[in-house]
């Protein structure tokens, strides 16, 4: 195990290296310059200031800087926000960005997958039709439709919750909520479409057959083997939070990653787009790996040990 | 083993399930209990807005729509900096509510030599910085060496000052020392600054955030870290700020405190201002409906549904919404045709329909209630009248002859606008127009995010660019002399002779001469739209739903949007 994971460390750097080239490339590409006053700012002055950056330098050089910082752990400093560090920026960010999609995620699978257990075991039964809604209403009305409805109907009408912001529980709820729909409607389908070919299967019948309690029998046999499909997802279901985020975010005024990444982007500040695009691969990469090794433990039949390819 | 881990998994969801459940029990509780109980901050503030119907606690609500970038001075660029600074610092000078510039940390009207260009401030001696300094002529004079050292980087900085004040464009270019530029610390409260020629606006420059004071001390000891948060900065203005901090853990807000040691805080009655950094339209118009803020600004979709209430308002804004032409294209090298193209254009409906947010038409290169002149007091606007007008028979006569002229029948031209939704709109009913009208011409909408459509304006790649600006200071110039031919801002080829000369005029022979000066600024911007060389399309304004217990505010057309210092809850 220990091997495999040090192995997967080594291919992840690799990976993050390559995204970090791309990155840099595509950026590069980018029409513009770091300057938050383009407009009135003139040529001259404009060279002067990107000299200062260094960004008067060929690609190539300005590449290899760059990369020489990133393996020394510098982010450089933001070109928006005046100065900042942009590793205390993605420190501010990223705690809330991650306690609200983690949240989500924790909440959406965990719903969807009580939602979609109860539809497989009352199969063709209201239960299971309610449920079927559910699911087809979660993963066809955006998150952003759904935050505003409920910003407005729970924050405004109702006075229940608060508005925006975050920090407070109160705070957190309605972002959390509305980011976990997704989530939940795609874990619900997927685990009811899979128990229901689990318990049909012919082992299921033997095990019935031999006396297996049906407690026993759904949660001991049929819930592990339908649960590797719903682990698949995962991967990109986190991936799908983490853009979730940005919209969330936005409605909600929380001060997470989100908008660091499209400021970034839309601005031009080159070191916060390296940053941020590089602390979201590390992260979708991390939760790759963490995935895999999610697989040994429901299936023993794909247990890494060595790590033979 | 493998057991236990599913187990541990499924208990890990069982848990975090009951943690929500209690989290949601929570709030309903308390919220019967009282808003404010159940959470912190956020809730005390609107716990304060309640005040609107009884005894007016002085505290104002306000959103912004981004971070604040820099609270550093001289490394400014944007509204939102400006705005927080103005707040917060103090310069030699301030705006009032006709936009005059009043003595601040000066203490009175500057004096002014003979010839223009030698001004001497005295400062009032009582003035000092959050940390106990007296504010001295020293700060002023460092704060400006640093703002045009090329080694600090400012893009305002060179922009604000080059071609102004003595020698800062050598100094920006590095071609001279920043000790040698035109400031001067006579004595502890007195300052000389010497312009590279005489500047008319002067006076309304140093009330600009760029022109603000810095204490070396503070500066210098902090270093890189200066500025970076609300801990590592001195006020010296109406307010302190405290609790901002773009990389802490709440971001999204701060708070503005009264300064107890400004030296006219008997004129200050807010306590504090909290502001909140809030992107969502929609989230906005919630928050003022619950009464947590007491500003939301509105976008087109809300103004039907607002327009006509107690709470809503529109601020008239100095900002211009225009065509630029292309002149090397060979369609629109024709005066007949841009001529043609800037009368069809339905600005009125334009205003009405699209922006619906109490902008106005624009018929000129100046924009009304921006400067007035120097006998009558008239303003601009006024005095020249609308210029190009709406009117579609005379834009068909025109192009008729334009195309008679170019000897075709069609004609295709490129259109760059903004990729916003109201641009987008905008542009695609402008297309309408023009295309509907024009019969032959062909109109090719590219919609571009700002980065690509300023790089391209610099290029000129464009025929014709949906394009606006902002006004820098209180004098005509800050339009015109953009479309001069040797401007730095020169990108759609425009070149008249007539123009230039008389703009070389106002800002040379005549720059001290106030009234032929603002004379020859009403006759270039009726060549320039004798020439049609940009077709006006409209003046901003901006749409809010404004608490109508929140008085005193000071909207200014330059530098930070509003003024708070004298602004009260009634």
């Amino acid at each position: 195990m220990g091997k495999y994971i040090a192995k997967r460390a080594g291919y992840m750097l690799i990976t993050l290296f390559i995204i970090a080239t791309f990155s840099f490339i595509l950026m590069k590409l980018l029409p513009g310059s770091p300057l938050t006053a383009e407009q009135k700012v003139t040529a001259a002055q404009r060279a002067i200031i990107e000299a200062k950056y260094g960004l008067d330098q060929p690609i190539l050089i300005q590449y290899f800087k760059y990369i020489g910082n990133l393996v020394q752990g510098d982010l450089g400093v933001s070109f928006q926000l005046k100065n900042q560090p942009v590793t205390k920026i993605l420190m501010a960010g990223v705690p809330v960005s991650a306690q609200l999609g983690i949240w989500a995620l924790f909440i959406g699978t965990f719903f969807g997958m009580l939602l979609g257990l109860l539809a497989s075991i009352k199969h063709n039964t209201v239960f299971d039709y309610g449920a079927n809604i559910i699911s087809v209403l979660g993963i066809s009305i955006p998150s952003f439709i759904f935050a505003g409805l409920l910003q407005y109907f729970v924050g405004v009408k109702l006075g229940w919750l608060p508005i925006a912001f975050w920090g407070t529980p109160q705070q957190m709820i309605m972002p959390i909520i509305s980011l976990s729909i997704f989530p939940m409607a795609i874990s619900s389908r997927f685990l009811r479409t899979e128990m229901i070919e689990v318990l049909g299967s012919d082992y299921m019948v033997t095990a019935k057959a031999k006396g297996v309690s049906n407690f026993a029998l759904v949660f001991k046999h049929a819930l592990r083997n339908a649960l590797i499909p719903l682990i698949t997802v995962m991967g990109p279901m986190a991936v799908s939070l983490m853009t979730g985020t940005l919209v969330i975010e936005q409605i909600f005024s929380v001060p997470g990653l989100g908008e660091q990444f499209t400021r970034g982007v839309l601005t031009n500040d080159y070191s916060i787009i390296m940053g941020t695009t590089l602390f979201f691969a590390f992260f979708f990469i991390l939760v790759i790996l963490i995935i895999d090794l999610l697989y040994g433990i429901v299936d023993p039949r794909i247990r890494l040990s060595g790590g033979e390819d | 083993m493998k057991k236990k881990s599913l187990l541990l998994l499924i208990l890990g969801l069982v848990m975090s399930m009951f943690l929500v459940a209690c989290g949601g029990d929570d709030t309903s509780d308390s919220d019967n209990s009282g808003n404010d109980g159940g959470s912190d901050t956020e809730q005390d503030d609107s716990g304060n807005d309640d005040s609107t119907s009884g005894d007016a606690e002085q505290v104002l609500n306000l959103m912004e729509g981004s971070q604040i970038p820099t609270m550093d001075s001289v490394m400014a660029t944007d509204a939102v900096a400006f705005q927080w600074l103005n707040e917060t610092m103090e310069g030699l000078y301030r705006l009032d509510e006709n936009t005059t510039p009043v003595p601040a940390i000066a203490d009175g009207d500057p004096v002014v030599s003979e010839d223009g260009t030698e001004w001497t401030v005295t400062l009032r001696e009582d003035a000092v910085w959050s940390n106990g300094d007296p504010v001295t002529a020293h700060d002023f004079v460092f704060a400006w060496r640093r703002a045009v050292n090329p080694e600090t980087g400012s893009e305002y900085g060179p922009f604000m000052m080059n071609g102004v004040v003595k020698n800062a464009e050598a100094i920006s270019n590095g071609e001279a020392e920043k000790e040698e530029l035109g400031i001067e610390a006579t004595s502890d409260y007195e300052l000389k600054i010497t312009l590279e020629k005489p500047v008319p606006y002067f006076h309304s420059l140093l009330t600009f955030g760029t022109y603000l004071p810095q204490n070396e001390a503070f500066v210098t000891e902090m270093g890189s870290d200066y500025a970076l948060n609300s801990e590592n900065l001195l006020y010296n203005g109406p307010f302190i700020l405290t609790e901002w901090n773009p990389t802490g853990e709440n971001a999204n807000q701060w708070t503005l405190v009264k300064n107890d040691d400004y030296w006219d805080k008997d004129n200050v009655k807010l306590e504090n201002i909290n502001v909140s950094i809030v992107k969502e339209t929609s989230t906005g118009v919630n928050l003022y409906n619950t009464g947590e803020v007491d500003r939301a600004g509105l976008s087109a979709e809300y103004v039907a549904q607002y327009a006509g209430t107690e709470d809503y308002r529109t601020l008239g804004e100095a900002v211009l919404f225009y065509l630029k032409f292309n002149h090397d294209n060979e369609f629109l090298s024709n005066v007949n045709v841009r001529k043609a193209i800037s009368m069809t254009i339905g600005k009125q409906g334009l205003v009405d329909v699209i922006l619906a947010n109490g902008s106005l038409v624009s018929n000129g290169a100046v924009p009304s209630s921006f400067t007035s002149h120097p006998d009558t007091g008239e303003d601009f606007r006024e005095i020249n009248g609308d210029l190009i007008v709406e009117d579609k028979e005379a834009a068909k006569e025109y192009w008729a002859t334009a195309l008679e002229e170019l000897g075709t029948d069609t004609v295709e031209l490129g259109y760059l606008g903004g990729d916003s939704e109201v641009a987008q709109e905008m542009d695609s009913y402008i297309k309408n127009q023009l295309e509907g009208n024009l019969d032959g011409l062909t109109v090719e909408v590219t919609s571009v995010p700002f980065e690509e459509r300023i790089s391209r304006d610099e290029n000129s790649e464009y025929d014709i660019q949906n394009s606006g600006w902002g006004p820098d200071y209180l004098d005509p110039s800050t339009w015109l002399n953009m479309w001069t031919s040797d401007s730095p801002y020169m990108t759609m080829n425009y070149n008249n002779e007539e123009y230039d000369t008389l703009i070389h005029e106002a800002n040379n022979e005549l720059i001290t001469d106030l009234t032929a000066r603002y004379d020859n600024f009403l006759e270039a911007e009726k060549v320039l739209m004798d020439d049609a060389a940009i077709a006006p399309l409209y003046q901003r304004s901006r749409a809010y739903l404004w608490r109508p217990s929140v008085k005193g505010v000071i909207s200014n057309p330059m530098g930070a949007d509003f003024t708070y210092k004298y602004a009260f809850i009634e």
